[in-house]
């Protein structure tokens, strides 16, 4: 591997200096597989085709993780790669995946990462999923990740996605169908800057009876970056449902935030919730009367913001 | 010691003195009570103190260095403290991360632990929570005056630290504000409750603007309390 892609990895997916020899993995780099490992119970798989990558995790693995990383390191490549996700019944693990793209030059870099997963009943997934740009050339960085999914009956995804700068350009697409007595847990934590610009829609239907949803979006924008947040939550059965954006603008930084419900059940119980605004004063004299500077003061509230 | 030279302050946009000519000194270990009716400045003259109001007029001096041309950031530096009548609330900040701010480095979780049992929290329950909406009215309060505390500060003002905390959480705090030995600073309490005025050694009254009296607790609880009518006799209802 590269060192770039060694660099990239750290951010992106828990990487401290070498492969992770006892789990399953994947590491893409420009393009092309870098390194690919299965474990007795996690099969990685290179599509027929060459478009991605089946993952597939046998009933009842307990306490396995899983690395999925894609690096880019120049400009120049542009790529989509289909990655699917099969969840054996009961089985409980973590999948770290994600991207970075590091360009030097004119010329950007494009990577668009479809993961689809599908939850056999039972099974927990913990999906950790970080973006992140770098490098101090003018082409553009873009990163277009989607994320489908399928939950089954007592099934649970835990969905942590980040973005924590860099990225020029992203839309993030987030979509599913969540059934009998599954959830659906959302965190997503989006920072852009300088003219940077970010679209995150999401669009989850619970259709099985108690079956729930909460997403939470944190977002914040700063100099001249734009976001746009849409959230659909569809309530098909006796159901819960919540979807926030809390939003901070800073500088001429600007965010739509559009959560929308649509109840089709009379036992849906669907809440959303949307939240734009500067940091307050009160906050920033608050960390001041504890001796930060007001530069410090924000910069801690960003952090913790999006912690 | 904590003093304030002739400070007033106007309120520019209704052109208003909120405060005017105020003057006191608070000496180490001494504990002043200011109290006094509602709207009567109390309040703004402890923004004024911390930094938080702009543009006042007069002198205030730190231990023998004047403060008052220093930004909120400088005056906590130079060594002052102060507690928010209404505490501010914050989204992915806990409370140790708080504390850990407000005591800095050289503080351990222990000695943060210790600091939320002085004002009636049990440590281990709170340090990892969010200083935001979980927290109730009472406890961030007390969350509030602990970081304060963390910070050991030469002077401290502290706006209505008993508001919203219950009757025991209220015993600790009168037992912390009144331990000279181990809160050795200048402290100024601006408060509406007897019993916090029974710890102090001076207690002064705030009234449209102005101080208008202020003497030992001896001689000012009388006047303070020995008073039938309902009404504050400083107000004189005149603006």
């Amino acid at each position: 591997m590269k060192a770039i892609t060694e660099k990239l990895l750290e951010v992106v997916s828990d990487f401290k200096g070498k492969l992770w020899e006892k789990s399953a993995y994947s590491v893409r780099e420009d393009g092309g597989c870098a390194a690919i490992h299965s474990t007795q119970h996690t099969h990685i798989t290179p599509k027929p085709d060459g478009s991605g990558l089946d993952i597939t995790v046998d009933e009842g693995t307990q306490g396995e993780t899983v690395y999925i990383p894609a690096c880019i390191t120049h400009g120049g490549v542009e790529e989509v790669v289909y990655n699917d996700f099969h969840i054996g019944k009961n089985a409980d693990i973590t999948i770290y995946a994600g991207c970075g793209v590091h360009v030097e030059g004119e010329e950007g870099s494009r990577h668009s990462g479809i993961h689809r997963f599908f939850l056999a009943e039972g099974a927990k997934v913990h999906y950790i999923e970080k973006h992140a740009g770098e490098g101090q050339g003018e082409g553009k960085k873009v990163l277009d990740p989607q994320t489908w999914f399928e939950l089954g009956e007592g099934s649970l995804l835990e969905m942590d996605t980040t973005q924590l700068g860099g990225v020029d350009r992203t839309c993030r697409i987030t979509k599913g169908k969540v059934g009998k007595d599954a959830r659906l847990l959302v965190r997503e934590r989006l920072l852009t800057e300088k003219d940077q610009q970010a679209d995150s829609q999401f669009e989850v239907d619970l259709l099985g009876e108690n079956s729930g949803c909460d997403l939470v979006s944190r977002a914040v924008a700063k100099d001249q970056s734009h976001q746009d947040f849409s959230s659909l939550i569809r309530g098909f059965a006796p159901c819960t449902g919540h979807t926030a954006c809390d939003a901070l603008l800073m500088g001429q930084g600007t965010v739509d935030a559009a959560p929308r419900l649509a109840a089709r059940c009379e036992d849906a119980s669907l809440i959303h919730e949307a939240a734009i605004g500067k940091i307050a004063g009160e906050q920033l004299w608050k960390l001041q009367t504890l001796g930060l500077t007001r530069e410090e003061a924000e910069e801690r509230l960003v952090a913790g913001f999006l912690k | 010691m904590l003093e304030l030279k002739n400070v007033s302050w106007k309120l520019e946009e209704e052109d208003k003195w909120i405060l005017r000519d105020i003057n006191l000194k608070v000496q180490k270990g001494e504990r002043l009570v200011l109290t006094g009716p509602n709207g009567g400045g109390k309040t703004t003259l402890a923004r004024v103190i911390a930094g938080l109001r702009e543009g006042a007029e007069g002198e205030i001096w730190l231990d023998g260095q004047r403060i008052d041309g220093l930004d909120i950031t400088g005056r906590a530096r130079a060594g002052l403290g102060y507690a928010f009548q209404q505490p501010v609330r914050f989204k992915g900040v806990t409370v140790e991360e708080l504390m850990q701010m407000a005591a800095g480095e050289q503080c351990s979780r222990e000695e943060l632990c210790h600091l939320l049992s002085q004002v009636g929290l049990c440590a281990r329950d709170y340090l990892g929570r969010e200083v935001g909406n979980g927290l109730s009215g009472g406890e961030i309060k007390r969350v509030e005056i602990a970081t304060v505390l963390a910070r050991k500060p030469r002077a401290a003002v502290f706006d209505e630290p008993e508001a919203g905390i219950d009757l025991w959480s209220f015993d600790k705090l009168i037992q912390v504000f009144g331990d000279r030995d181990r809160w050795p600073g200048a402290l100024v309490l601006i408060s509406h409750q007897r019993r916090l005025m029974e710890v102090a050694d001076t207690i002064g009254v705030v009234c449209q603007g102005r101080l208008v009296d202020i003497g030992p607790r001896e001689q000012m609880l009388p006047r303070l309390f020995g008073e039938k009518s309902g009404q504050c006799p400083w107000d004189g209802g005149n603006d």
